[in-house]
């Protein structure tokens, strides 16, 4: 990653949200944040999801065990646990299990704009589609992140070596896009014409889909887990730096030979990135437990959280469908929703 | 440090009686709550573990490190029990019969986040007294094992005679005279011969002697546990059978070799022991040395794992105590002239 954009403004001279955040005590470590029918929901690694403005309605949705993954749509949260079991939670607080492998870990978990859902346990991914007929398919290793392409019903599989394109109801074999070492998450750009991985050896690895061009996308000082893309396509924002780093994808081979943007630098690693559902901003959590918004176009920062190392990094964020809410969560339980002032 | 959740290593050939170390160690009344990672559920039965199935996933790291290989399945599972560190106060790993240890030790130090979280608190090496002299011909995963270990439970010693016995242990020490070992039957051991050893701790490197030859205060029976049999070979062991009988064997692929010297001189030697390792890495299984630099009034201990190496500055030599460099290699086809020049090279 080269340089080449002035250091955003120091936190300290920050206008600051921080009155606008409601606290919710969560209790545990904060797998996921979303807002199924509105409402903001937490899932816990404790195996319990918190419904509600205050996190008021508890759901034991993996009783006795802990959610290892969760994704989530307009409508519900799905779950993923180390008790095996896939577990839909709608917004009026019922739970669903959608499957159950026996105790075996849930390792991975997406859904798909239409209603279909697909999850991995080891290098079996089982995809569901909306009718709920569901198909198997074995990775060539542990399956270690899966996406859904933005239209059409087709998984992005991420393993050891590549990813992997698999459409569940054909027959033909899954297209691979391969480079070697451990693929973490994937994710699939929103029009359709990148895939994107993250890998163990702390860089980003890229596919343009149509010709299979690699694109590698390096300089992180740690792993990437967190991806957010921009709601105009146009833009990846990633973790794993001491500053959001956001690659521009809106050229024909995306971020090639072009620097990313490095929104909220800060003396503390980036550990979840989430891009505003209607403007380009981002909303960046740190390590440290300090949650920033950071305009794309100039860099403008606006405070939402300190830093709290007693309630530890932030592992959760997520925005409403508005983008007039954003919720986040942390490792050690702690958790708060921003309402933005009209 | 105290805040990283301990991790051990649990490995032994096929049938020597892990699975057995393993639900007396989940089953004995110690009050502690462990997470288990295996590799084949319903073997052990349990109530208030965590058991989390694994699938051996070794890989390769693209760091330009040709033996660094690490479980990429154990970094996930680790990643996930972290979520619930407060469920167990400790992590075993179970590996399968044919294991090579290293990936396993060497994913705690190459993966960031979890070595941020875990610590390897030793490599634990269950060897079947009947029929490990015969799988140290016929299996270089046994032989591994053997080398690899911080700990031996040399088990089922009821199926075998003294001489037998004696024969398996020296061939055992011809490969590693460092290990701690433990005669046992049906793997009894007392928790605390197995768990916290703390053996990648560069603080308790305190001295480097083959275990079978050091005698001390070290020493200590576990006669007063209920398993007559288990018995603690280690540091400061001075019965009988061990300087009476013990039969000196030469292993032709696997070997220690220890060298030792006065002081070192730092520019030399860190060149010297990178170059090495990066170059004999793949052949060195285990590294350790305690080093008196020039001018330093702190002793220099390091451990390492093929490549991969963890040095630092340690306590201070004491008044009278000899300031003798010491240096510990356990590997294959080791050459030890080689080793002796290139370290008399770094003499101060």
């Amino acid at each position: 990653m080269s340089a080449g954009f002035p250091p955003s403004k120091p936190a300290q001279g920050m206008t600051s949200l921080v009155q606008n955040v409601s606290p919710i005590a969560a209790g545990a470590h904060v797998i996921a944040a979303a807002f199924p029918g509105d409402a903001p929901a937490l899932a816990l690694a404790d195996g319990a999801v918190l419904l509600g403005e205050a996190g008021e309605r508890r759901i034991e949705a993996h009783p006795d065990a802990g959610i290892l993954v969760a994704a989530a749509d307009r409508k519900s949260f799905v779950t993923g646990g180390d008790d095996g079991r896939v577990v839909r939670i709608g917004a009026d607080g019922v739970a669903e299990t959608l499957a159950d492998e026996k105790g075996r870990w849930i390792d991975a978990l997406a859904l798909a704009p239409g209603g279909a859902l697909a999850w991995s346990t080891g290098k079996r991914v089982t995809a569901r589609d909306e009718k709920g007929r569901a198909r198997a398919w074995d990775a060539p290793s542990t399956a270690q992140g899966l996406c859904f392409a933005p239209k059409g019903y087709r998984l992005a599989v991420s393993h050891y070596n590549g990813a992997s394109l698999w459409f569940p109801n054909a027959e033909t074999p899954p297209e691979k896009l391969e480079w070697k070492g451990s693929h973490l998450d994937v994710t699939w750009s929103p029009d359709g014409r990148f895939v994107v991985t993250s890998m163990q050896e702390n860089t980003l690895h890229g596919w343009r889909v149509a010709d299979k061009k690699d694109m590698r996308m390096s300089g992180y000082p740690s792993k990437t887990r967190s991806f957010s893309w921009a709601h105009d396509g146009q833009w990846l924002a990633t973790s794993g730096a001491d500053a959001a780093i956001v690659w521009p994808f809106a050229a024909k081979d995306g971020p090639m030979g072009k620097a990313p943007r490095e929104c909220g630098i800060r003396p503390a690693k980036v550990s979840r990135v989430a891009c505003h559902p209607g403007a380009l901003v981002v909303a960046v959590g740190y390590e440290d437990g300090f949650v920033l918004l950071c305009r794309l176009t100039d860099g403008a920062e606006l405070l939402v959280r300190k830093a709290d190392p007693d309630a530890g990094a932030i592992t959760a964020l997520a925005w409403d469908r508005t983008g007039r809410k954003l919720l986040f969560g942390t490792e050690g339980g702690a958790a708060g929703l921003l309402s933005l002032p009209a | 440090m105290s805040d990283k959740i301990p991790v051990t290593v649990l490995t032994g050939y096929l049938g020597a009686g892990k699975t057995t170390l393993l639900n007396r160690i989940l089953t004995e009344q110690h009050g502690k709550k462990f997470a288990v990672i295996v590799n084949e559920f319903g073997e052990i039965g349990i109530d208030n573990d965590l058991v989390v199935g694994a699938d051996e996933e070794v890989f390769e790291m693209n760091n330009g490190c040709i033996c660094c290989t690490v479980r990429g399945d154990l970094i996930r599972i680790i990643e996930g029990l972290m979520k619930r560190r407060g469920k167990f106060d400790a992590i075993i790993v179970e590996t399968t019969g044919l294991a090579d240890p290293a990936p396993v030790a060497q994913t705690f130090f190459v993966d960031e986040d979890v070595s941020q979280k875990a610590r390897l608190d030793a490599v634990v090496t269950v060897a079947d007294a009947k029929w490990l002299s015969a799988r140290l011909k016929d299996a270089p995963e046994a032989k591994n094992q053997i080398a690899f270990a911080d700990v031996i439970i040399l088990n089922k010693t009821d199926l075998v005679t003294p001489d037998e016995l004696a024969e398996v242990e020296a061939r055992i020490r011809a490969i590693n005279p460092y290990a701690t070992l433990h005669r046992t039957q049906r793997a009894a051991v007392p928790l605390d011969a197995v768990l916290g050893r703390n053996a990648f701790d560069l603080d308790r490197i305190l001295s480097i002697e083959p275990a079978f030859l050091e005698e001390g205060d070290g020493h200590h029976h576990d006669h007063d546990h209920d398993h007559d049999h288990d018995h603690e070979c280690g540091p400061g062991c001075d019965h009988d059978h061990h300087h009476g009988g013990l039969k000196h064997y030469h292993d032709e692929h696997m070997q220690s070799v220890a060298l030792r010297l006065g002081e070192v001189d730092p520019e030399k030697f860190m060149p010297w022991i990178n170059e090495l390792t990066q170059r004999e890495g793949p052949n060195i299984l285990r590294s350790k040395g305690i080093l008196a630099f020039t001018n330093e009034p702190k002793r220099f201990v390091f451990q390492g794992v093929h490549m991969i190496l963890d040095g630092d500055l340690q306590r201070d030599w004491k008044p009278g105590e000899a300031r003798e460099s010491r240096i510990v290699f356990i590997g294959r086809d080791l050459d030890r002239d080689a080793l002796r020049k290139g370290f008399e090279a770094c003499a101060a």
